[in-house]
């Protein structure tokens, strides 16, 4: 251990401002790199769930035109 | 040896000269396009002592730099017309349709563009150097850096412009992929203008400067074909 | 010589790869974040503080990661590039697709850490020095590549425009490196050294090494996942795909 006490772990002789807020920039590119493609992937499954079943409920009443009923956006 | 072997060898240099010879008359025809990047690149250079000030050091000393990095945006903005002309009447399809290598096509595209942009840069530039008070004894290296590092321009912007063709505001993306790829020359072209200024003898920056030329000449013309089939698929 | 044939042609499937990538992408990027935190941890509150630098160079164990990692990332689509010319490899494109978000943020991370460093470091926010300069013109590298992929209309055209840039600029990276180099000994700016590798002692060395380590894992996963998404995304219509979506619906 570098340090003897939390508070001066935090302190980070005088440089905290510099330290922390690098490592801030760096944990938040890490997070983001994680976390856009599996947000992606769960929006992927998400929309093509949607668009199947969308598709399965106009094929299931015979393809017939419904003028009357809202169409699904 | 057949005769079709003999058939085939001269027209490869034929099909260069045509159409070097083509893009020339057009060039020619209009001649107020000819003058307009060398109009830019007098207005721009004349902006620095607008805005720096007219003291004779202080633009001396950033005289190297000015003079390169307007040289690139001259040519960066003349690049659109490489191919779009060529583009929006359907010749472009015809080159890529039936010059034979189309790497020849293109290089004799850029020559031409070159003989009509870049050569006249680098003959208006002793004039331009005499506007930011560059040192006399710098002005042959100028000269020469500019010759050998235009051509580099026109052969990267080949690439980019040949990329950027069928594309709306294509200029602005063409901009954004070529100027990094123009760092190097720029540093080297403006690094043996000071060099010749501090009293250092610029032969290293200029042997590499020669060899990137030769780099590019070999490649550039394969990339900027590829690049042209792939636009116009 | 006859499994490496193999793998080569099986890589010609997206589906295949989709199958295969997922339990190793879920690994390294297991993996990867274990090491990311090791060598962070190690490096913030183990490593004893520098002679010259104080504390300050802590900062290095996040910002030399993130420099590697954009350059070999950028040579990863530059590679891909090519295979995707030469070879017309499908996966060769998607790869370049999932490459260039990471590398771009990496690319970012490394500037913006190496600012921060250089603060207290120097004295001053910026600094055009090698690394700087050539980090900055890689930079502008990426943006060009993501930005003509997406200009270009069709799917096809774009990723092999991209792939020709991408292509040209790894060409070009040596160059650039060398000119910027060359560049700042001519202006005779110090050039301090911000790892000096061979002469730091093991217990700033190692974590350094489990931090770097934890960070190519990390991207290996991310990027094996990424180039998951972009089968499933262009394989959208096909039955497999199709009925993985149905089977993964309540």
């Amino acid at each position: 251990m570098s340090f003897t006490s939390w508070h001066e772990f935090l302190y980070m002789g005088g440089h905290y401002p510099f330290v922390w807020s690098a490592y801030a920039i760096g944990v938040f590119g890490v997070v983001v790199t994680l976390l856009r493609p599996l947000r992606a992937r769960r929006r992927f499954f998400a929309e093509q769930g949607q668009r199947l079943r969308r598709q399965s409920s106009l094929e299931s009443d015979g393809g017939a035109e419904r003028i009357d009923a809202p169409r699904p956006s | 040896m057949t005769a079709a072997t003999f058939a085939r060898a001269p027209s490869i240099g034929r099909a260069f000269t045509a159409q070097v010879q083509r893009d020339l008359t057009i060039a020619f025809r209009s001649r107020s396009e000819l003058i307009n990047p060398l109009m830019f690149y007098v207005m721009g250079i004349s902006m620095f002592p607008l805005g720096v000030g007219p003291t004779a050091e202080r633009l001396a000393e950033i005289a190297p730099g000015v003079l390169w990095v307007l040289a690139l945006l001259s040519t960066l903005l003349s690049l659109d017309s490489l191919f779009r002309r060529d583009f929006d009447d359907g010749t472009l399809e015809q080159l890529v349709l039936n010059v034979d290598p189309l790497f020849v096509g293109v290089l004799a595209k850029v020559f031409a563009h070159w003989l009509v942009i870049g050569l006249p840069l680098t003959l208006l530039s002793p004039l331009a150097a005499l506007m930011l008070f560059l040192p006399g004894a710098a002005v042959p290296t100028l000269v020469l850096t500019l010759l050998l590092g235009t051509p580099i321009l026109s052969l990267l912007g080949a690439v980019g412009a040949a990329l950027t063709v069928g594309l709306k505001r294509g200029g602005l993306l063409l901009t954004l992929i070529i100027l990094p790829l123009y760092v190097p020359v720029l540093i080297l072209g403006a690094g043996a203008v000071t060099a010749v200024i501090d009293g250092v003898d610029p032969a290293a920056q200029l042997a590499w400067m020669a060899a990137i030329l030769a780099l590019m000449l070999t490649l550039t013309p394969f990339a900027a074909a590829l690049a042209l089939r792939v636009g116009l698929e | 010589m006859g499994r490496l044939k193999t793998l080569w042609h099986r890589l010609g499937s997206p589906r295949w790869f989709y199958e295969i990538s997922g339990p190793w992408a879920a690994g390294s990027l297991i993996v990867g974040l274990i090491g990311i935190a090791v060598g962070l941890v190690w490096g913030l509150a183990i490593a004893p503080p520098d002679y010259l630098q104080g504390n300050s160079f802590r900062i290095m164990y996040l910002h030399v990661p993130a420099a590697i990692l954009s350059e070999s990332c950028y040579i990863l689509m530059g590679v891909a590039g090519a295979v995707l010319l030469i070879w017309r490899m499908k996966l060769a494109d998607m790869v370049v697709a999932a490459a260039a978000p990471i590398g771009v943020v990496f690319c970012i991370v490394a500037l913006l850490t190496g600012a921060i460093w250089g603060r207290p470091t120097w004295g001053t926010w910026w600094v055009w020095d090698a690394r700087t300069t050539s980090m900055l013109v890689l930079l502008f590298l990426y943006f060009g590549v993501m930005a003509l992929r997406q200009a270009v209309p069709r799917e096809e055209s774009a990723g092999r425009a991209a792939a020709i840039l991408a292509v040209v600029g790894m060409v070009d990276i040596p160059i650039i490196k060398y000119s910027v180099d060359w560049w700042l000994t001519l202006h005779q700016t110090s050039t301090f050294k911000l790892t000096s590798a061979p002469s730091m002692p093991a217990e700033m060395y190692l974590p350094l090494l489990v931090s770097v380590l934890g960070f190519y894992t990390f991207f290996f996963g991310v990027l094996l996942f990424g180039v998951g998404n972009e089968v499933l995304m262009r394989e959208r219509r096909t039955q497999w795909v199709t009925d993985l979506v149905r089977s993964r619906q309540s």
